[in-house]
């Protein structure tokens, strides 16, 4: 008895102490235990676009490239807005198809954006490659880019693709500019204007790379080499090739969530959990009194442990997530409750409390674990079905399930066997119902 | 013991229930959300007080975007819902509603018609997925319970008492889509699930007593073996729906107002849920059994 009175202190020690790191990010933001939860984009506001690119015109082999550079480009044009933590995915649909006839679909989500018709603006747009010239009007001492360099005709429109190479003999990286007849032209011309001066690259208004020009290049073709690693030449190449989107793209899905509505959602969900939690935890009391009070004590452990879990993997919140949660609180003592009946089922077969305590415990094991896998299947499912609010709460009742089959069972036979009852006279016979 | 002896006053109930469930689906229609049909959605608030409802149809008349439904919601806010819009369209209406009053959208959706198509299909795999897994399962659990009645069939029942645990909710969801404008979105889905799940907890209880009781030769034949079994475990069947009950209730008032209709459905789905696998799915098992013996007897 006297181990499991120790391991029941260890377990409310860890329950005191993981419930003080579910809540530190709300005492102390600044520690460096302190984490806060994911909120999804319903709780914290923003934007959920579903792009639809048509791959109509590419070869289907070329589809995965095509589609990572799309999700480049937009990754830096988002960027741009300095949006914390978005999220950009390509989704292909039609599980059955081939990969070239499958739908390609990009998702992205801004959490915290209000204004949508800027992201929607910026997303869209084309990503503009350019080529700038010296102003030789400019003071030696500017530091600006944008004073130091003057837009010329050429832009990434002429751009026929760029690819990386590496020299014969120094093995440096070079990256390769590929324009088409018209670009070529304009190259020419610029180059032959601008022997030994710097043109610089810029894309989407910042300058990328700036070489000198040796020679006036008719070819329509120019090299950059510079001081890059291979690593940085190919992002070169792979950002000037998906300068301008490789696939038009168009929106097929969009949401929006003001943040007032995110918020109001997230008080009302811990609202709702906090009423839930003292409904069931009145009912256990009133009705299994010592039992009943364990499986609190229980649950209580339980519902911090969901919190750690949801910081550690992390979970992404969602208000569907937290219902999720909050069911999961009125599903984790159904175990209790059926090891309870068993138990007084024993006793009134005039058993003593220690012998219907475990015989409870191991009787009512086979029912508890049968009626859990039904709602794990169902868990699986849904998240298989998953949008990302149904993934939420289908991630939080699974991770619900599996961890209340350790609380319910391990953590309250340890309770109950550490307050080592023998109960026989008529308190204790009124502790235990 | 009085439940499976009258089990013909349950079997009536629950198939009126459900007959007047299917009435209502079928006469009603279900109020599909745009997730399943495509269209958009807005939701706005008025700073000050809401116009008219026939100002901001008028309005945005203008447009020229379809069929338009406005709703008034709370004191100051309004839901327009209509066909799928660009953004250039979703501008242009956000327009049209600040000439009626300054106002914040608090919500926008826009889904294509392929979208919601997918999700519907999606949806109905899930719910036919769920109902196959649970009857192998059930199955698979119960094999051993192979005497007098199959294994198999204790699976089947579970599922005849699952089919009759979702038609309530959709029926209800159905009267409530025509009378009270609620949608059935793609949180009733996950709802729906969600009781395939939970309400075959209560039945594998039951079950799971019929077992060890056959085991235990408890009961001189079958059907008082299941009327024995359900009155041993109807207190932890009602008990176990009750805390999860509790936990609906206190989601329904406090948890907002995007899942208040998510756990309606939730609370609607686990009371029958509860209720047949009492009063339906363990009886059925009798039943079942009895049109067996019958059949062996004439053989």
């Amino acid at each position: 008895m006297l181990k499991y009175r120790m391991i029941a202190v260890i377990f409310i020690l860890a329950g005191i102490a993981l419930g003080y790191f579910d809540v530190l990010h709300i005492f102390s933001p600044d520690s460096i235990f302190a984490k806060p939860f994911k909120l999804g984009l319903d709780l914290r506001g923003g934007v959920h676009l579903v792009y639809q690119a048509d791959t109509s015109q590419i070869k289907p082999e070329e589809i995965g490239d095509a589609m990572s550079g799309l999700r480049d480009v937009l990754e830096r044009r988002i960027n741009f807005f300095g949006v914390t933590e978005p999220l950009i995915q390509v989704e292909q649909k039609g599980i059955l198809k081939t990969i070239g006839n499958r739908e390609q679909r990009l998702i992205i989500e801004l959490p915290g954006v209000t204004d949508v018709t800027q992201a929607i603006k910026m997303i869209g747009e084309t990503p503009f490659l350019e080529f700038r010239t010296e102003n030789s009007s400019a003071s030696t001492t500017e530091q600006d880019f944008n004073k130091l360099f003057l837009p010329t005709d050429l832009t990434g429109r002429y751009l026929k693709k760029a690819t990386l190479e590496f020299n014969q003999t120094t093995y440096e990286p070079t990256v390769l500019l590929e324009f088409n007849d018209e670009g070529g032209k304009i190259f020419a011309k610029l180059t032959k204007e601008n022997i030994d001066k710097h043109i610089a690259i810029f894309l989407d208004g910042a300058p990328i790379s700036v070489p000198v020009v040796r020679e006036e290049i008719p070819s329509g073709k120019a090299q950059i080499t510079g001081q890059f690693t291979p690593k940085e030449a190919q992002t070169l190449v792979q950002r000037l090739n998906s300068g301008a989107l490789p696939l038009p793209i168009s929106l097929i899905s969009q949401e929006n969530i003001g943040p007032t509505l995110g918020e109001k959602v997230l008080t009302s969900g811990i609202r709702a959990g906090i009423y839930g939690l003292i409904l069931v935890a009145l009912f256990l009391i009133l009705w299994y009194r010592l039992p009943g009070l364990i499986a609190v004590l229980a649950l209580m452990i339980y519902t911090t442990i969901m919190l750690f879990l949801f910081k550690l993997i992390p979970v992404t919140l969602t208000a569907a997530g937290i219902a999720g949660l909050i069911l999961s609180i009125g599903m984790a003592v159904d175990a209790n409750i059926l090891i309870f009946e068993r138990m007084k089922e024993e006793r009134r077969l005039g058993k003593a409390l220690p012998a219907a305590i475990t015989e409870g415990f191991e009787r009512a094991w086979f029912s508890i674990r049968d009626s859990n896998v039904s709602s794990l299947i169902t868990s699986i499912i849904l998240f298989w079905l998953g949008t990302s609010m149904v993934k939420g709460f289908a991630l939080t009742l699974g991770i619900g399930v599996l961890v209340s089959m350790f609380s319910a069972i391990t953590i309250s036979r340890t309770f109950l066997l550490a307050l080592g009852a023998k109960g026989e006279d008529k308190f204790s016979k009124f502790l235990w119902a | 013991m009085g439940i499976v002896k009258h089990r013909k006053i349950w079997y009536t109930i629950s198939g009126l229930l459900v007959l007047v469930s299917l009435f209502s689906i079928f006469y009603f229609g279900l109020n599909l959300s745009i997730e399943f049909t495509g269209g958009s959605l807005l939701e706005a608030e008025y700073q000050n007080s809401r116009p008219e409802t026939a100002i901001i149809q008028n309005k945005i008349s203008e447009l020229k975007l379809g069929n338009i439904s406005i709703q008034p919601t709370g004191e100051k806010g309004v839901i327009i819902r209509s066909k799928n819009l660009t953004e250039e369209e979703h501008q242009a209406l956000l327009e049209k509603i600040s000439s009626t009053g300054s106002f914040n959208e608090i919500h926008f959706d826009s889904i294509g018609p392929t979208i919601g198509k997918e999700l519907t299909q999606k949806s109905i795999y899930a719910v036919i997925l769920v109902a196959v897994m649970i009857i192998l399962y059930i199955a698979l659990a119960f094999r051993k319970a192979g005497k007098p009645v199959s294994s198999f069939k204790y699976g089947l029942m579970a599922v005849a008492a699952l089919i009759h645990d979702v038609t309530a909710p959709i029926g209800i969801f159905a009267v409530l889509g025509k009378y009270f404008g609620v949608q059935i979105d793609i949180l009733f889905v996950t709802a729906i699930l969600t009781v395939l799940g939970f309400s075959v907890h209560d039945t594998i209880v039951v079950f799971d007593r019929i077992r060890e009781n056959l085991r235990k030769n408890i009961g001189k034949d079958f059907e008082e073996t299941v009327g024995l079994s359900i009155n041993q475990t109807i207190t932890r069947s009602i008990n176990t729906s009750l805390t999860v009950i509790f936990v609906l209730l206190a989601l329904f008032f406090f948890g907002g107002e995007t899942i208040k209709y998510f756990s309606l459905a939730l609370i609607i789905g686990v009371f029958f849920g509860t209720y047949s696998s009492i009063f339906l799915a363990s009886p059925l098992l009798v039943t079942l059994y009895k049109i067996q013996t019958r059949k062996i007897k004439k053989a």
